[in-house]
């Protein structure tokens, strides 16, 4: 796993826990401590209340496509071992959204509206990536 | 209190545009500035306000270079693609202020043989966010980061990569009429189809080039710009607008809207204008999908009737309405927009390569930074 050759992320006080509930297995969003309005990506601020009172939630990891795109040309040396990779945004039941990789799910599965769940992909020791998957009945 | 008809296009300036150069980009961005000014009949010195592209040349270049003795004004407007014509409405307000009376809009790279977008994007600071959240995932470059919103457009209102095909097929045929473009190579709707896939939706050919050179504007005040070289071109309404989650298209609420949806009625409301006035225009084309996208946000068309409005033909010289009649990103160069605005005031002078007939009216948009958009509207002086 030390010769992961990918992009990682920088994370700061302001992001921290979302990376650290991936590790664990937790899918954690940043949430306003006053009026208590999820967000994603984490800031520092509140734009409904402007309040910097920060708490963190765990999201249910449900949710369903909004778009996607099928990535055929590594932009970066590390990801062109996985062309082509499959890359959704996903309406959280929790209002925001997010994108990962697939894991399970095809072209022809891609539709507006596909339910999805998370999960969690360690890519290295110290570090777990979000994908969604299938929800199956 | 409007900017209309504060300030005009005296003079327009490139440099040959080039897929390969051992030249930096100060020399050409210095180059076409020196043709924007000559074209307008000035001497260098006489510069008194400068707005270069950010992450290029700086005010102390212009003045070294040029012996510039009093500069009064020197800022960037930092929107990526959109910041060029973004730059008109700052260059017409410091004119309107009486601080200017000549400012210089400039740009110079070397996006083919310098640094490639996919590594120049991980550099940005307005990329921090998604740096740390998507590219991680894979999702680097405009590419990718571009095509769900395509993608999205396709799903709610039927559009097809066709319809995309039609953009990039007459664009390719204007810069085919040109002396200065670098993809010159007639191109089909079936060529455009079976391009290899970048990113789904988008193919190579739905995408822009990465070019070496420059281009520059001289922006001047309307009394002076009448005695000067040439015919002046009047900014009748410039506006520029930031779309809602502007830094993460992930969150955007809508992610078929753009930042431009919110320029345009600015823009047209100064001008006195509707879109039917619009003889010809000149839509930043990073990827054929943004063309089509900002025809909707513009107003020749409703949301989601973009496929059906560039379809047969419709933005050639004899369409409904011409677009790109340069060759713009996609075929002519990326010159990051100004190219665009240098080739608006040649239709309106009646001196371009492919020249609309008796275009007297026209109008130039930027689109950069994932959804930032500008829009200047002139005429014929």
């Amino acid at each position: 796993m030390s010769d992961y050759e990918k992009l990682v992320p920088s994370p700061t006080a302001d992001t921290q826990p979302y990376w650290t509930g991936l590790q664990e297995g937790r899918l954690c969003l940043q949430a306003c401590a006053d009026c208590g309005k999820v967000r994603h990506y984490p800031r520092p601020v509140c734009d409904s209340c402007y309040s910097m009172n920060v708490t963190w939630v765990e999201a249910s990891g449900r949710g369903k496509v909004h778009s996607w795109t099928i990535t055929h040309y590594a932009f970066h040396p590390g990801f062109k071992g996985e062309l082509p990779y499959i890359l959704v945004t996903v309406d959280l039941d929790e209002d925001v959204r997010m994108n990962a990789q697939v894991r399970g799910i095809t072209q022809a599965d891609l539709r507006v509206g596909l339910a999805v769940k998370i999960g969690y992909d360690k890519v290295k020791d110290d570090l777990t990536l979000p994908v969604f998957e299938r929800v199956t009945s | 209190m409007s900017l209309y008809e504060k300030g005009a296009v005296t003079g327009v300036g490139e440099t040959k545009y080039l897929r390969g150069t051992d030249r930096t980009a100060l020399s050409f961005q210095l180059e076409a500035s020196l043709n924007a000014i000559r074209d307008a009949g000035l001497k260098p010195t006489d510069i008194d306000g400068l707005i270069p592209y950010g992450h290029g040349a700086v005010a102390e270049d212009f003045i070294t270079n040029f012996g510039i003795k009093d500069l009064r004004f020197s800022a960037t407007t930092p929107m990526g693609g959109a910041s060029a014509v973004a730059a008109i409405q700052c260059a017409l307000a410091v004119i309107d202020a009486g601080i200017c009376k000549h400012v210089l809009i400039s740009l110079g790279r070397t996006g083919y043989s310098g640094g490639r977008i996919g590594t120049r994007v991980q550099q940005m600071p307005q990329f921090r966010t998604i740096g740390e959240f998507e590219m991680p995932l894979g999702a680097i470059a405009p590419a990718q980061l571009y095509a769900p919103m395509a993608r999205r457009h396709m799903e709610l209102y039927g559009t097809t990569s066709r319809q995309l095909a039609e953009v990039a097929v007459t664009t390719r045929y204007h810069a085919s009429l040109q002396s200065n473009a670098t993809m010159k190579n007639p191109m089909t709707i079936e060529d455009h189809q079976s391009s290899r896939m970048i990113s789904d939706p988008l193919r190579l050919l739905d995408c822009s080039l990465e070019s070496d050179g420059g281009a520059a504007v001289v922006i001047s005040a309307p009394d002076i710009a009448r005695d000067l070289a040439k015919r002046p071109i009047m900014v009748m309404g410039v506006a520029e607008g930031h779309p809602d989650s502007p830094s993460a298209i992930t969150q955007r609420p809508d992610l078929t809207t753009l930042g431009l949806a919110k320029a345009a009625p600015k823009a047209f409301a100064m001008a006195g204008i509707t879109p039917g006035d619009i003889d010809v225009a000149e839509v930043y084309d990073c990827f054929t999908y943004i063309v089509m996208c900002q025809l909707e946000d513009l107003g020749f068309c409703k949301k989601g009737e973009g496929g059906g409005f560039v379809e047969n033909g419709a933005l050639g010289l004899n369409g409904r309405l011409p677009v790109n009649t340069h060759g713009g990103l996609l075929s002519q160069a990326h010159m990051a927009g100004m190219n665009h605005i240098v080739e608006l005031a040649r239709q309106l002078r009646g001196e371009a390569a492919a020249q609309v007939t008796d275009a007297e009216i026209g109008l130039v948009t930027g689109y950069g930074d994932m959804g930032d958009g500008s829009v200047a509207i002139m005429r014929r002086g």
